[in-house]
């Protein structure tokens, strides 16, 4: 009774504020073989939405089709509709380097270029010819990583590379890598995966407080980050788009048999 | 509970437990432990194939560091040099040289009189000596009329004598220095004025027909032009191909059918790119022979595969995170590979790059073809001069008469070595400035 | 469960679980039954037997906290797992509550049995048996994963409920035409209102096996029969039906109309 009162505040919330992205019958093929069928989404402004589903189900090739990652494959094929605030992101008038821009991305393993802290984060406003002069790169630097809670960790080693950071700040530094181009949508592939408890709780703790400015797609392989970290779940299995719901609802009482199946290990 | 473990402790009962007897583990070891000796003795085996031949060569080639003069008492008599006083240099450098330098030998040797004996005694100087006594007395105009002591070289069956590559106890007719000449050479050694000085001819000169005037000066020059031509070339080609098929390339039939033929190009035989060099370089686009340009492009042919399949690794190796994490951030794709893959793959690219350089420089076919074997004596001072490189200058002294150029082969084939170890020492040196850790 | 958990150790511990609650609720009936067979038989020995009966309940009880605590530690259930192993433990506490609501009511037996009968004393095992066929039916429910069968007793409490309040009625008009009937009166009264309680949390039992079965609560609020919190009797003055005081009772006992327990064994 209680769990539902709270499910009903939320869905009233996200569906105030609109879907910041919508899948419409997405489709993906990698040449001949079907990886997504037919999957519609929509994914809450300022929510956190997490992928979830068993190895290959397609939940990673789903979230790079948010940003249109999968275009750096060549035998791969999307057909479908999604958009960005209401924008075809697969319109070929839209430009994809923009789109990475408002679309960024965080991925499995931390990933930080073998360049200094700094340098790390300054490239995406470079780039993007944001922060033309020192003074502008050195605030979106700092407010990048304070953004990330990695600022306090790193002031002082600003220009030592940021592969010799522990994989906990390296993945944070990644996120506040993405967070310094200051897009609308963060993806994030299983962020926590390479990480121990403790940098996958600050990870955790990290996403909770970015939600306020961003909305956030996670897929996971860790059915209780998703408890913890998203508002709503999506359950993904054999490229299908099982069942998608409120997080609560779906860990609690899910609707299909394979969601409930795959969340209590029992799958077949 | 009970009908889950019932089969499997049977399954228990069944489970062979590993061996672990001394005697097979000791097989084992036996087994690492010869396997670990074969390897020893395959890096033995290849560490002394390298020292035979480094001592065969050094020990050849040592001696033609050093070169035997021979110190005259030159009479400078003005009337012969300058007899108008001018002081003109001209003047004194269209005085008869050759006559005085004689003259000032067969002075050391009033017993010499016959025309057969004096052809001897003059051949044992070199046929440079009256240009280093003309140079001595351009250098020291005040000398003139007066009796200098001038150092002038020894010709190379003295030099080769000297150096004890020819064996005075043989039968007269066997050795090409006769009887007389030993006696000649004696007395002027027994008297001090025999004397082994640094061959700086050998680096300081082009090509000659007189060993004692022949130096790698030119070759060297010629390998250098030749080799800038080639990095020129192939370095910037072979990475923007490599670059191109490997990050922006589709996959196809097409890609596959040219990564396949490249790497045939790899293997095809260096003779062949100088024949394709020849009909289209010189025959079709009329270039000039012999020159370093043309020598640079057939070379740059040849190293291209070397390049694109290095290069191509070394982008291969790049993590595919990095590129997607500059995608993920929105740079397109030419940015992520130029502020990214390409600085991490540099030094890859740049090792590649120095082992088809050392492979272009120790390439004698192709340029054979080119007429890059040719005798050139001047040192080339341009990309169009007619020159030899370094490896055909070896393979030139290696086939020529006279002994003398036997250790000059030797001591070449070290300039060679040298070079090679250079420009490998280079590829290091940028790898370690070039590398960075991911 | 339809089919088997991965981790076979997890399914064993689940399967379990359902099992303690089942051996559980077997006692519970059975001393449900005997403090009945005691009130209607007048024996002293059964009412003994029942009391100390309620110890091993007590002691289950305890196993079954043990278990859902590690299972919830170490397995982090989730979905119906996680609505299983909460049942359990709701459904452990609620059978826990009957067990002592049935020792009381043999506690009373004891006393009751030293007065002479009282007529009315008949209507106790009538509401019991009532009670312990819902209580039935609800752990049959539980077993067979039943939600319409748990629903069922869910709606039946209402006849408990009903009777409750006429017995009410009845006793207290006993109370008012004989003072000495006072003493065996409060006793059948406080039995009575101990098995419309058994009869709750059996209901509390048939939601939990809802919600376990379909993850979600029952909607409404389910319509109270029992009005006796309203009701007084005829003479203002005699005696107050709301928040009953310990006065006839001979032990020491804490309740209220609507959560009342008696402590244990004294």
């Amino acid at each position: 009774m209680v769990e539902n009162a709270i499910v009903d505040s939320d869905k009233n919330a996200s569906t105030n504020r609109g879907p910041k992205m919508i899948s419409e019958n997405t489709n993906v093929f990698y040449g001949d073989k079907q990886a997504l069928f037919d999957i519609n989404l929509e994914i809450g402004q300022n929510e956190v939405t997490a992928l979830i589903g068993p190895s290959g189900c397609g939940k990673s090739t789903f979230l790079r089709c948010l940003n249109r990652m999968n275009d750096v494959i060549d035998i791969c094929r999307v057909t479908g509709k999604i958009t960005l605030d209401g924008d075809d992101i697969y319109d070929p008038a839209l430009d994809v380097v923009q789109l990475r821009a408002r679309v960024g991305m965080v991925f499995q393993k931390p990933n930080p270029f073998p360049k200094s802290v700094y340098d790390n984060i300054a490239y995406g406003p470079r780039i993007h010819g944001v922060g033309n002069t020192k003074a502008e790169l050195d605030e979106i630097v700092q407010s990048s990583l304070e953004r990330a809670s990695l600022w306090n960790e790193v002031k002082d080693r600003l220009d030592e590379p940021g592969t010799g950071l522990s994989g906990g700040q390296q993945q944070r530094l990644c996120i506040a890598r993405a967070i310094a181009v200051n897009p609308e949508v963060i993806l994030m592939d299983e962020p926590c995966s390479a990480l121990d408890p403790i940098a996958t709780a600050k990870i955790e703790e990290l996403i909770d407080e970015l939600r306020m400015n961003f909305t956030i797609v996670i897929v996971t392989h860790s059915m209780q980050q998703a408890a913890r970290v998203s508002q709503r779940t999506a359950f993904f299995h054999l490229g299908e788009l099982v069942e998608v719901g409120d997080t609560a609802e779906i860990f609690t009482n899910p609707k299909d048999d394979r969601t409930q199946g795959y969340i209590t290990g029992r799958f077949g | 509970m009970t009908d889950m473990t019932t089969p499997k402790a049977e399954r228990a009962a069944t489970i062979r437990r590993p061996d672990l007897s001394a005697a097979r583990i000791n097989r084992r070891y036996g087994a690492e432990k010869r396997f670990r000796a074969y390897g020893l003795l395959a890096i033995g085996a290849a560490i002394a194939m390298l020292a035979i031949l480094l001592f065969s060569i050094v020990s050849k080639g040592y001696s033609a560091f050093v070169q035997t003069y021979v110190q005259l008492e030159v009479t400078l008599t003005e009337a012969e040099i300058d007899p108008d006083r001018t002081g003109d240099p001209e003047v004194i450098r269209n005085a008869n040289w050759r006559k005085i330098t004689f003259e000032s030998l067969r002075a050391e040797f009033p017993d010499v009189k016959s025309r057969s004996e004096t052809r001897q005694l003059f051949g044992m100087i070199s046929g440079n000596a009256p240009i280093a006594v003309r140079d001595y007395v351009l250098d020291n105009p005040d000398a003139i009329g007066t009796t200098a002591s001038i150092w002038v070289k020894v010709s190379d069956d003295i030099d080769t004598f000297n150096k004890g590559f020819i064996d005075r106890n043989l039968e007269e007719d066997d050795r090409r220095v006769k009887d007389n000449e030993i006696v000649w050479f004696d007395t002027l050694d027994g008297q001090g004025r025999v004397e082994a000085k640094f061959n700086t001819t050998l680096f300081t000169s082009g090509d000659s027909r007189e060993p004692e005037q022949a130096g790698v000066l030119g070759a060297v020059v010629g390998s250098l032009l030749t080799l800038i031509i080639t990095l020129v070339l192939s370095f910037p080609i072979g990475v923007m191909a490599a670059v191109y098929l490997e990050e922006f390339a589709p996959k196809n039939r097409l890609t596959d059918l040219i990564e396949v033929n490249i790497n045939n190009l790899a293997a095809v035989p260096s003779i062949v790119f100088g024949l394709l060099g020849l009909a289209v370089f010189l025959n079709f686009f009329g270039l000039p022979r012999s020159a370093p340009v043309v020598g640079g492009m057939v070379l740059a042919l040849m190293t291209l595969p070397t390049i694109i399949i290095a290069s191509r690794a070394a982008l291969k190796a790049v993590p595919p995170s990095i590129r997607e994490a500059a995608l993920g951030l929105g740079a397109s794709r030419l940015q992520a590979v130029t502020h990214h893959v390409l600085p991490l793959a540099m030094p890859g690219m740049l090792t590649g790059t120095i082992i088809g350089m050392a492979q272009a420089l120790g390439e004698t076919a192709p340029l054979l073809m080119i007429g890059m074997v040719a005798f050139i004596v001047d040192i080339p001072s341009g990309f169009t001069d007619p020159a030899t490189v370094l490896p055909v200058q070896i393979f030139l002294w290696a086939d020529a008469p006279q002994r003398a150029f036997v250790e000059r082969t030797s001591a070449a084939i070290m300039v060679l070595l040298t070079f090679l170890v250079c420009m490998n020492l280079l590829a290091v040196l940028l790898r370690k400035r070039f590398e960075r850790r991911w | 469960m339809a089919t088997e958990h991965i981790v076979k150790a997890y399914s064993d511990e689940l399967n379990a679980l359902e099992a303690l609650i089942a051996r559980m609720g077997g006692y519970v009936e059975s001393i449900v039954q005997e403090s009945m067979s005691a009130v209607s038989r007048r024996d002293t020995a059964l009412a003994g037997q029942a009391i100390e009966a309620d110890h091993r309940i007590d002691a289950i009880e305890h196993e079954v906290n043990e278990a859902v605590i590690r299972m919830l530690a170490l397995r982090q259930p989730m979905a119906l797992d996680l609505r299983a192993i909460i049942a359990a433990l709701k459904i452990s506490g609620d059978l826990e509550r009957i067990g002592d609501y049935a020792a009381n009511v043999a506690k009373r037996t004891l006393v009751l049995n030293e007065a002479p009968p009282i007529p009315s004393a008949a209507a106790i095992p009538r509401l019991g048996r009532l009670v312990s066929a819902n209580l039935k039916e609800v752990l049959d429910a539980y077993a067979e994963k039943d939600a319409d069968k748990a629903v069922d007793v869910w709606h039946r409490d209402e006849e408990i409920d009903a009777i409750y309040t006429s017995l009410f009625r009845e006793l207290l008009t006993y109370m008012m035409e004989d003072p000495r009937n006072i003493t065996a009166c409060t006793h059948l009264l406080f039995m009575a209102k101990n098995i419309e309680r058994m009869g709750d949390h059996a209901t509390n039992i048939a939601e939990v096996v809802y919600y376990m079965v379909h993850g979600k609560s029952l909607e409404n609020d389910r319509p109270k029969q029992d009005t006796t919190s309203g009701l007084v009797a005829e003479s203002p003055a005699e005696s107050p039906a709301e928040s009953p005081t310990e006065s006839g009772s001979v032990e020491p006992y804490n309740s209220g109309p609507d959560d009342s327990g008696p402590t244990p064994t004294s």
